[in-house]
């Protein structure tokens, strides 16, 4: 028996510990911290209703391994995009992004 | 309480606390190595929620590829040792952070409300790793086939990407190593 406010109550917690993480940092690997803790939170939940039972076809379960897979395609491609921006201007400081990078060469 | 709920109360705290850790230290590298903590524990979580499979994954996927990947991107960007108040906003801006991030959970939380207010314990349901392969391939089959397409195309758009970026790299040396010559030649 277990009672599905904890849960949910860390769910919650952790969307809004990455939030705060997405808009509160300046390096663009941070960044991409903050959006695997949003992405977790996410996967809590569909942990906690499939443990709550009545889910067809196991789908939080199953659902909670393609959020994993998604998370893995998603950060392979940014963390390729983050080396390419430090590879031209030299630093991946988000708060100075404002220009298109191959223009400040 | 019952004992699944303390068991649930101690990992899910230190996933908390070691999330915020992760997104508020002004050690870069000590965020990536919070963010091992937090996903780590919630591995835990999940093996306290019944699901053995997706904690497994979790730590296979997760701490074992995908942290080994923002490691390896910190070190690649030449990431500073030791504290660095460069990698946060400024503080107005945190502030802002903070009370939007704040804002989140209570959204989150007033949604779930309803859902948990005087509900009673439910019997917690394991998910065995047999029963979950027979949906995984069975089921979600195209899913889970469409998913595999989109791992490669990430893998194919991540080495485009970076060889691009390799190639424009190239020729902004080479306009470097050309542009004093040009110079030179006129005098």
């Amino acid at each position: 028996m277990i009672h599905l406010a904890g849960p949910y109550l860390l769910a919650a917690v952790l969307a809004g510990l990455g939030t705060y993480g997405v808009l509160a940092r300046r390096n663009a690997v941070l960044v991409l911290i903050g959006i695997e803790l949003v992405l977790n939170a996410a996967n809590v939940l569909l942990v906690a209703t499939s443990a709550a039972g009545g889910d067809r076809w196991v789908a939080g379960n199953v659902l909670a391994l393609f959020v994993i897979t998604i998370a893995a395609a998603e950060v392979s491609v940014a963390l390729a995009v983050v080396l390419a921006v430090f590879r031209l201007r030299g630093d991946i400081d988000l708060s100075r992004a404002t220009e298109p990078s191959g223009s400040e060469r | 309480m019952t004992s699944y709920d303390v068991a649930f109360a101690a990992v899910g705290v230190i996933a908390a606390a070691s999330g915020l850790l992760s997104v508020t230290t002004r050690h870069v590298v000590h965020a990536a190595l919070w963010l091992v903590v937090s996903l780590g524990s919630l591995a835990g979580c999940y093996l306290v929620l019944g699901a053995e499979f997706v904690a497994l994954v979790q730590v296979l996927v997760y701490v074992g590829a995908i942290v080994v990947l923002v490691l390896f991107a910190l070190m690649l960007t030449r990431a500073p040792i030791g504290p660095n108040r460069e990698v946060s906003t400024s503080p107005t801006h945190r502030v802002l952070a903070a009370v939007l991030g704040a804002g989140v959970t209570a959204l989150l939380c007033a949604a779930f409300w309803p859902l948990v207010r005087e509900a009673p314990p439910v019997r917690r349901e394991e998910t065995h790793t047999s029963a979950l392969a027979e949906q995984l391939f069975g089921t979600w089959v195209w899913p889970f086939e469409v998913l595999s397409l989109l791992l490669l195309v990430a893998l194919v758009a991540a080495l485009a990407v970076s060889r691009i970026a390799g190639a424009a790299e190239d020729a902004a040396v080479e306009e470097q190593l050309e542009a004093p010559a040009q110079d030179v030649e006129p005098a």
